[in-house]
């Protein structure tokens, strides 16, 4: 073994003693006494699966696996190639139809979840434009989705307003909501902005929770209405409510994909790349003539409006609304998701709600341990992929690459 | 003029455990400018450790004190042990990313650990033994619990040890030389790595104690208490200046009395925005904070 | 005096920021007791080369050698107690601790406490006016006395060999006259070998045995000081005439 080979077991051995340090003492102390099992049992899973990662890596360093890499760099090389030759659009319309006959194909419970995976692509391209296209880091964006949904609520429930027009207005609330957090604190400087907004969300949240004459607190707000629609039938045009999941899904479907659109054109707009301008270089930017704070505030407030239309849905779709939906720990969620994915992309946008919200839906037996397995998640990807599963392509370096 | 008295008691207690945590968030942010969002946890750690340990040392029939002692130091020696290997594991490998990934993967650790928590103990309240301290005196007609006047002893004994530690040992001028310029202190042979586990670990030690200081005074812990007093203890550490050891203290007992007033004259169920204000204004109008702060690289 | 081995020896070293090579291909030598200056123009990778000695700096390639080792590759912090002690460009004191602490912080590394405070004495001797100022912050010192204050604390840690990084930088004459005769005498009566990096090149070149001329990253001569301080080309390009 090489020096540095050796080096990386003892590092192996410490970190193995430590975690043992660290995980008994939570497991093994109890007022009965002492106990073992459970912790070593846990503790040899995870040191096994270190050094089987360990050796692999090892392995790797040696050049075992070389003969592996022709193979494989020739596969991906195909599939690159047949991915160019495949026109874009061609693939979109698949991916488009696959979405339209969704329903058709599946059963109610992946409506559930569908409907779910939408509503958070909303969300996460909403975030998108703030945090991977502004860079401006918000830990409190759940609270526009708690405004959109509230202005729903109440606008439904005591004035009886419909559905579609609720939506440009709570888009509209949720975008001043935005300019009213974002002008204090736009001019901070970028890791306090994270703190202040997550302050602010808790301040919506504990507002909803206790303006009791106004959202019922705790308790919620009941009978929502679903969104409505006029259909024509036996000569005359009668009005229907859409609340089955299939009518849902679409409403929420059609909803995305404006959103995408849109996303898509802020891009590459001229917007876009001024957005881009600050984030890379904020002072440069500002030379140039480039309103920081005011195109800081814009985006702010276009984030905040897809959060709205979100919140919208959510309202009419769930029928009921509490403030329990709003915690810190669902911002934590999308900002998860466009993390994962890539910041700045909308594919990666699409692929972090879909690992998100889909797969756990698939190990539903370790619902318990989603959260704790994102967390670790999150972490692990900023150290060996920060740019994301799906990277945005026109993200240069960061300006805040340096050192 | 009782009820003012009585709030200034526990203004006073519940502002020196802000002033614990608020430490570990300025000593952080001052050596290497991150916001550690998984030091809430590490807090919520420390209640547990409090709750275990006192537990089991109750049920081997030693005394209440030393029980207390006892719990404390080791809990905090593991709360020393934790917050070092989430500084090894999820920000020393990104040193030399942006700030935007560090910021990230705190965030990440904190969901991790909040959750791992879960998991291992429960989602449902866990309480202290109710009979380890109980009673109190009056003073001028205000009640002061044996708990306040234990947890406002032991805090004002870990300030001043940490202050004697930071501005009189070798090993503390050692820190703040990291924290004002890493390059030079490495020329002067300082390994800021060791330096930085170090600040890691003093501010956890800090943070568990007030966090079985907590669990002590309100009889029961749970997995997700770290994260409001964490944004509180922040808001703190910006009051007072971040980076700046003296002003966390004070920016802690601030806080900790107007919440405190709040409550008492204001709204109770309002109590937590206030803190969030001040932190905005603070943040607004002076981002320096109160006794100014001791950061030199401030961008992003 | 040349037959002996160099204290200190660059071969061939290479240094980058990102993808710019900040110097390219440097070697030099320096052998025990001397002082030999390093001049060049702004940008002309002084302060790199002093950096990658350093091991602030990590060579892209080329090697460091030092009293016997190869350092390249080593932490900058495992050097000062190695006797290789820097005085890094624009001085860099720590502006929160005290004129005490920062001389402190020079012999950090140092164990032996009634040496240590043998050596603080001296450099209060040698700097009076840093006594003076014990107890006031680093950062609320005058340009010239932070130049006092940064080579006391190089003192501190009683190094071998000391690199400067233009100690006469934006300091009056008289000052600059005072940290020179402080630079011979460490040289003369301690015996610290000395590599001094100075714009003001008439000056360095008068206090030096041996001189090395840099430009855009390399060595584009070095002779005795003497014969630099008389050479046309240099006299033209770094005199001033
Ligand atoms: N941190 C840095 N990042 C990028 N480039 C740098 C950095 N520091 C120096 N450089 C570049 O490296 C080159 C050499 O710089 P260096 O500081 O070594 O010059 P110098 O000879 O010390 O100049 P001066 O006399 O002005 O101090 C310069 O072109 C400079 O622009
Ligand atoms: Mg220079």
């Amino acid at each position: 073994m090489t020096i540095r080979a050796s080096k990386l077991w003892l590092g192996y051995g410490v970190a193995m003693a430590w975690f043992f340090v660290l995980l008994w003492p939570l497991l093994g102390i109890k007022a009965e006494g002492l106990e073992f099992a459970e912790s070593i049992s846990i503790w040899l899973k995870v040191a096994v699966a270190a050094a089987i990662l360990l050796g692999l890596h090892q392995l790797k360093q040696g050049g075992l696996f070389r003969f592996l890499e022709k193979p494989t760099q020739a596969a991906s090389a195909a599939a690159d190639a047949l991915a160019a030759r495949v026109p874009r659009w061609l693939a979109l319309c698949a991916v488009a139809a696959c979405a339209l006959a969704f329903p058709m194909l599946t059963e109610r419970y992946a409506h559930d979840v569908a409907i779910s995976v939408l509503v958070y692509i909303i969300l996460g391209l909403g975030l998108n434009v703030v945090v991977g296209l502004a860079g401006l880091l918000d830990l409190g964006y759940i609270a526009f989705f708690g405004v959109g949904a509230y202005t729903y609520a109440l606008l439904s429930v005591h004035f009886e307003l419909s559905f579609w027009l609720c939506l440009p207005i709570a888009a509209c609330f949720s975008a001043i909501a935005g300019c009213i957090i974002g002008y204090p604190t736009l001019r901070m400087r970028g890791d306090y902005l994270a703190i202040v907004t997550l302050g602010f969300g808790e301040i919506v949240r504990i507002v909803i929770n206790n303006w009791m004459s106004l959202t019922n607190g705790p308790n919620g707000v009941l009978g929502i209405k679903s969104p409505g629609a006029y259909w024509f039938k036996d000569g005359s045009f009668e009005h229907i409510w859409l609340n089955s999941l299939e009518q849902l899904y679409y409403i929420i479907l059609g909803l995305a994909m404006l959103t995408i659109v849109a996303v898509y054109r802020l891009n590459y707009s001229r917007i876009g790349r001024a957005f881009e301008a600050v984030r890379e270089d904020q002072t440069a930017a500002e030379l140039m003539g480039v309103n920081t704070l005011r195109l800081k505030l814009l985006a702010y407030a276009m984030g905040a409006v897809f959060g709205g239309i979100a919140g919208t849905f959510f309202a009419a779709r769930m029928k009921f609304v509490s403030p329990e939906s709003f915690t810190f720990i669902e911002s934590a969620m999308v900002l998860a998701m466009v993390v994962l994915g890539g910041m700045g992309s909308i594919p990666g946008v699409i692929l972090g709600s879909l690992a998100l919200i889909a797969l756990p839906e698939v190990f539903r037996g370790f619902e318990m341990y989603r959260m704790f397995v994102f967390g670790g998640v999150m972490a692990v990807m900023m150290i060996f992929r920060p740019k994301g599963l799906w990277p945005a392509k026109r993200m240069g370096a960061r300006s805040e690459e340096r050192d | 003029m009782e009820f003012l008295l009585q709030q200034l008691v526990n203004g006073i207690t519940l502002g020196g455990v802000y002033a614990l945590v608020a430490l570990g968030y300025t000593m952080v942010y001052g050596i290497i400018q991150l916001i550690n969002f998984a030091h809430g946890e590490i807090y919520a750690a420390g209640g547990y450790m409090g709750v275990i340990l006192i537990s089991w040392l109750f049920a081997q029939g030693y005394p209440p004190a030393i029980c207390l002692g006892a719990a404390l130091l080791l809990a905090m020696g593991y709360c020393a042990l934790l917050a070092m290997a989430v500084e090894k594991v999820a920000y020393k490998p990104l040193r030399h990313s942006s700030r935007l990934s560090v910021l990230l993967s705190a965030l990440g650790m904190s969901i991790f650990l909040q959750n791992g928590l879960m998991l291992t103990q429960g989602v449902y309240d866990r309480a202290y033994p109710g009979e380890m301290v109980q009673g109190g005196f009056e003073v001028a007609g205000a009640v002061v619990s044996y708990m306040q006047v234990i947890i406002v002893s032991v805090t004002i004994v870990l300030l001043l040890a940490l202050n004697l530690l930071v501005f009189k040992t070798r090993i503390g001028k050692a820190m703040r030389a990291t924290a004002q310029d890493k390059t030079m202190s490495a020329l002067v042979g300082i390994n800021s790595s060791r330096i930085i586990s170090l600040t890691f670990a003093i501010g956890a030690a800090l943070a568990c104690a007030a966090g079985i200081m907590v669990g002590l005074y309100y009889g029961s812990v749970r997995y997700d208490m770290g994260f409001v007093p964490g944004i509180k203890a922040f808001s703190a550490a910006v009051l007072g200046g971040i980076g700046n050891i003296t002003g966390a203290m004070i920016g802690g007992l601030l806080i900790g009395m107007i919440e405190v007033f709040a409550a008492g004259y204001i709204s109770s169920e309002y109590k937590d925005v206030f803190a969030f204000i001040i932190l905005i204004a603070v943040l607004y109008f002076m981002p320096t904070g109160i006794m100014g702060e001791n950061v030199d690289d401030t961008r992003v | 005096m040349t037959e002996q081995t160099p204290i200190l020896e660059l071969k061939n070293v290479t240094s980058a920021y990102g993808r710019i090579k900040a110097i390219k291909g440097i070697s030099l030598k320096v052998y025990p007791g001397e002082v030999v200056s390093i001049i060049g123009a702004n940008g002309a990778g002084k302060s790199t080369t002093l950096m990658s000695i350093s091991g602030v700096i990590k060579p892209t390639s080329g090697e460091v050698w030092y009293a016997g080792d190869r350092i390249d590759g080593l932490a900058p912090d495992l050097l000062p107690s190695r006797g290789l002690c820097q005085v890094p460009e624009g001085r860099r004191i720590f502006p929160r601790l005290t004129v005490e602490e920062n001389l402190d912080m020079g012999a950090f590394f140092r164990k032996d406490t009634d040496a240590i405070n043998h050596d603080k004495n001296r450099v209060f001797q040698m700097f009076p006016i840093l006594l003076e100022r014990r107890k006031q912050h680093g950062g609320t010192l005058s340009g010239g006395e932070q130049q006092m204050l940064a080579m006391g604390r190089a003192l501190m840690g009683r190094p071998k060999l000391l690199l400067l990084d233009e100690p006469s930088l934006g300091l009056a004459p008289l000052i600059v006259q005072q940290i020179f005769r402080i630079i011979r005498e460490i040289n003369e009566v301690d015996g610290v070998t000395v590599v001094l990096v100075e714009q003001n090149a008439n000056l360095a070149l008068k206090s030096s045995s041996r001189g090395y001329v840099l430009e855009t990253g390399n060595v584009v001569m070095e002779d005795d000081a003497q014969a630099l301080l008389v050479n046309p080309a240099i006299r033209a390009a770094y005199l001033g005439e």
